[in-house]
């Protein structure tokens, strides 16, 4: 039997007192898929920053093709055949496509070979079916492109090995499809690949083996990943039985939140065309549709952050005359932003600045002028403790906690004050299971509580477990709604696509 | 072999002890140069400390120093908070210094005078300011090329107005008349210079620190500074911060000037500030941005300057070493800083 790709033995890595990784063992053979399952904090992304040479492992070797070797840094990893798709992408965005692959390469006495570039790119696109344009700037590239991207980058750098860390993570559905077929067509010439996830349809979907961490050891190994059931693995995954929230039903009141007739012009992304909506208390509406088709604008609009050229809002029966994020807060809205890390925390300051970072000139943080550190302090450890939030206190830098324990911070932060209506944009995009559980368990709580919520997600799944109706945006537009009795992910997934309209006038 | 890797959390100490190992490692590396002119480095140094630190009167004098700088490195300090790159403190004191000249050029009775010297000369600060932040928040132009250029446009204007208009009569230099008498501020020590600004500098320092740390004004520029985006969504106006900011942050610098007309010369000349304005810059980066350590910072730069002067008489080492000590400190500080963020870790070679 030929020796494995690449054997990583006993990895062991520790960061002061957290054991990251604790006597891993783990192989790729050419042509396999393995899938790495783990919670967030198992200590995946360590060990595959350990085989990329970002951290030297304090015990434990990694051998390629039987022969032991030392990897201290991305070069050497490059050079030995291993390749990393990040899950934040390393790319220069004013570049070309074809000058972002060129990064790095010596070029022929100092100039850059174009032509070579070219030809290589045309022969990994039609080898996998990965096709970019090699003149577009990175920056005009959608996410899944810029992915892709990444990808031929390894594959041009002539990786043997492909380590993607969550990469569907920040996929719409339908590139998920691309991006398998992509993958299986590698393993099929003999690649090997790691696929790190805690989505567990996905890793029985796509490999072949599959590793399970737990608090940085293995907890257990699957063999045959399609066989196995989504709640086994979980078991393995979590040490302990997921069952997923029961949504009782519900007598929805009066409307908290509608929309008239909302349009907008000014928006980067798509936008909005004469969109009408109401959300009643006590009652769960989903937004689906793929990502692009004007959800960001509508998530503006009602978080105050976006004016709209035309059309009316109201929130608790009252008309709001100013788009601005404190006026709608200050009629009751609450927001959980899609992307925690740029819209919603400050990474670089206190946990508890963050929480109190949207009131922070009410009288429960601030008196004339001058804050009340023991309020902002007292609140924050309050949080922490009634969300069961991890970290060492309130002082702690945010940026330092894991992201579902960022998440509940948020969703503390506006739940604490009772809000009446809720926006939240891909809730549980990147946390692991028992934290999605957690957030889902909240949401439920609210809407027994009469709270209105507005959930805008790509997880078809989760919104038809949360949702009471689901509305589907396509073009900038409402394309329809469904009570979600009436809804399945086959009728959602058609309405997505543009052809849920014309369904409806015939 | 040794790399970098990156750091989980910084300890608290690393405040305190990253200045000071920027400052030993920036006396460690210009000693060569001091052994290069020929000089015993330790007896350098020596001198240097002595001649800054050594006696009561040497401290005095490094204090008048300081608080010119003690003002531009808070006016620095609050404005990197925001991250409004405001690299315009010299112009900023420059405008403040002329101002606050004019209004003590009029006769009043003396403690009115130093009031209205204060006013004029940190509202003057803080118009300057105010152009480079208003071409960012209106236009979009970059902070840092807008205010360093400004910094040119006003030393040649103040060069105008000296060597014309305001020139004084009975001097044959380009300076500009003197204050009146009753203007100058009081002398706190007998025999020495320092002057009530001094105290004022000294005082300012934590007024600066609890504006930061505690109101919301300061809270809305920490945040404005580390992520815009969250303190839009959040409800705070990045517009209305920076503009805040680049206003508190030139009547800071504008101060300096301040307290070296109405503390140290008594009028306006050319070289009234020898760089204090990017000095400050040095300053605010030593203390870490944090208003309390500009302090210490600002008295470490003074003693290198008038250290500087007294060991070049003695050892026959060129004065600008200081300069070099100086620009060295900032690099050192810099490179330290990546301290913060990434431990070096040893590692085996296979």
């Amino acid at each position: 039997m030929p020796p494995p790709l690449i054997e990583m033995r006993g990895i062991t890595k520790s960061f002061g007192a957290v054991r990251a990784n604790e006597a891993i063992d783990l192989q790729v053979a050419p042509g396999e898929i393995l899938g790495l399952l783990g919670e967030n904090g198992a200590g995946k992304t360590t060990l595959m920053n350990v085989l990329f040479g970002a951290y030297a492992p304090d015990a434990g070797e990694i051998l390629i093709e039987g022969r032991p070797v030392t990897i201290n840094s991305s070069a050497d990893a490059l050079a030995a055949g291993i390749g990393m798709v990040h899950q934040h992408f390393h790319l220069a965005p004013r570049l070309s496509v074809l000058e972002n692959l060129l990064i790095g390469i010596p070029g022929k006495s100092g100039r850059i070979d174009r032509a070579g570039g070219l030809a290589r790119l045309g022969e990994i696109g039609r080898q996998h079916g990965l096709t970019l344009d090699p003149d577009l700037p990175v920056a005009a590239l959608s996410v899944g492109e810029q992915q892709r991207l990444e990808i031929v980058k390894a594959l041009f750098r002539g990786a043997r090995l492909l380590i993607l860390d969550e990469p569907t993570a920040v996929l719409a559905p339908s590139e998920i499809d691309g991006l398998f077929a992509a993958l299986r067509s590698m393993a099929a010439q003999g690649l090997g690949i790691i696929f790190i996830s805690h989505k567990l349809n996905e890793v029985r979907a796509l490999t072949h083996r599959c590793v399970v961490l737990r608090h940085g050891r293995v907890a257990g190994r699957v063999d045959t990943p399609a066989n196995t059931t989504s709640s086994e693995m979980a078991r393995l995954m979590c040490g302990h039985e997921i069952v997923p929230p029961a949504r009782g039903p519900s007598t929805p009141g009066a409307a908290v939140l509608t929309i008239e007739s909302i349009s907008t012009s000014r928006h980067s992304g798509m936008a909005l065309r004469d969109v009408s909506l109401f959300v009643r208390a006590g009652e769960i509406l989903g937004i689906a549709g793929v990502s692009g088709n004007g959800q960001r604008a509508l998530a503006e609009v009602i978080s105050g952050v976006l004016a709209p050229d035309a059309g009316r809002m109201t929130i608790a029966g009252k008309a709001v005359s100013q788009f601005s994020p404190r006026a709608v807060q200050a009629l009751g809205l609450g927001r959980i932003p899609e992307d925690r890390m740029t819209t919603g925390l400050v990474t670089n300051l206190p946990l508890a600045d963050s929480m109190v970072l949207p009131r922070i000139g009410t009288a429960a943080f601030s008196n004339k002028g001058l804050l009340r550190p023991d309020a902002i302090r007292a609140f924050a450890e309050a949080q922490i403790k009634a969300y069961d939030i991890r970290c060492p206190g309130p002082m702690t830098r945010a940026g330092a906690l894991s992201g579902g324990n960022l998440q509940k911070a948020l969703l503390a932060r506006e739940l604490a004050f009772d809000p009446k209506v809720l926006i939240v944009s891909q809730p549980t995009r990147g946390l692991d299971i028992g934290a999605a559980r957690f957030i889902h368990e909240k949401f439920l709580d609210m809407r027994a509580k009469g709270c209105g919520i507005i959930v805008i997600g790509e997880d078809l799944e989760e919104l038809l477990m949360l949702c009471d109706r689901i509305a589907v945006m396509y073009e900038g537009r409402i394309a329809g709604t469904l009570d979600s009795a009436d809804a399945t992910i086959a009728r959602l997934g058609l309405m997505m696509t543009g052809a849920g309209q014309a369904e409806e006038a015939a | 072999m040794f790399r970098l890797e990156a750091r989980i959390s910084t300890p608290a100490w690393f405040n305190l002890a990253l200045p000071l190992l920027a400052i030993a490692a920036t006396l460690i590396l210009c000693s060569g140069l001091i052994a290069l002119a020929g000089a015993g480095v330790i007896e350098a140094y020596g001198v240097m400390f002595s001649a800054s630190l050594g006696d009561s009167y040497a401290i005095t004098e490094t204090l008048v120093r300081a608080t010119p700088m003690i003002f531009t490195g808070l006016a620095v300090a609050v404005a990197f908070r925001a991250k409004f790159w405001n690299i315009g403190a010299e112009g900023q004191l420059l405008a403040g210094a002329v101002a606050s000249c004019a209004v003590g050029a009029i006769p009043m009775p003396g403690p009115l005078a130093m009031l209205l010297m204060a006013g004029a000369g940190a509202a003057a600060g803080a118009a300057v300011a105010l152009i480079p932040a208003t071409l960012r928040v209106k236009f979009k132009v970059d902070d840092v090329v807008s205010s360093l250029l400004l910094n040119s446009v006003i030393f040649y204007a103040l060069m105008a107005l000296i060597e014309g208009p305001w020139k004084d009569s009975f001097s044959g230099y380009p300076i500009s008349p003197p204050i009146e008498d009753t203007a100058n501020f009081p002398v706190l020590m007998e025999g020495t210079r320092l002057h009530l600004g001094v105290v004022v500098a000294l005082i300012a320092a934590p007024i600066v620190w609890f504006l930061i740390v505690r109101t919301t004004l300061g809270f809305r520029i920490r945040v404005t500074g580390e992520n815009p985006e969250a303190a839009r969504y959040g409800g705070i106006s990045v517009e209305r911060v920076l503009l805040s900011t680049a206003l508190l942050s030139g009547a800071l610098a504008g101060l300096a000037g301040v307290g070296e007309v109405g503390g140290v010369h008594f009028q306006v000349m050319s070289d009234i500030s020898p760089g204090y304005g990017y000095s400050g810059i040095v300053v605010a980066m030593l203390a870490r941005l944090n208003p309390l350590g500009v302090v210490p910072a600002a008295i470490f730069l003074a003693a290198v300057m008038t250290g500087a002067e007294a060991m070049s008489r003695a050892t026959g080492v060129p004065a600008f070493l200081s300069d070099v000590i100086q620009g060295t400190a900032l690099l050192a500080m810099l490179v330290a800083l990546l301290f913060t963020a990434y431990r070096i870790r040893r590692i085996g070679v296979a």
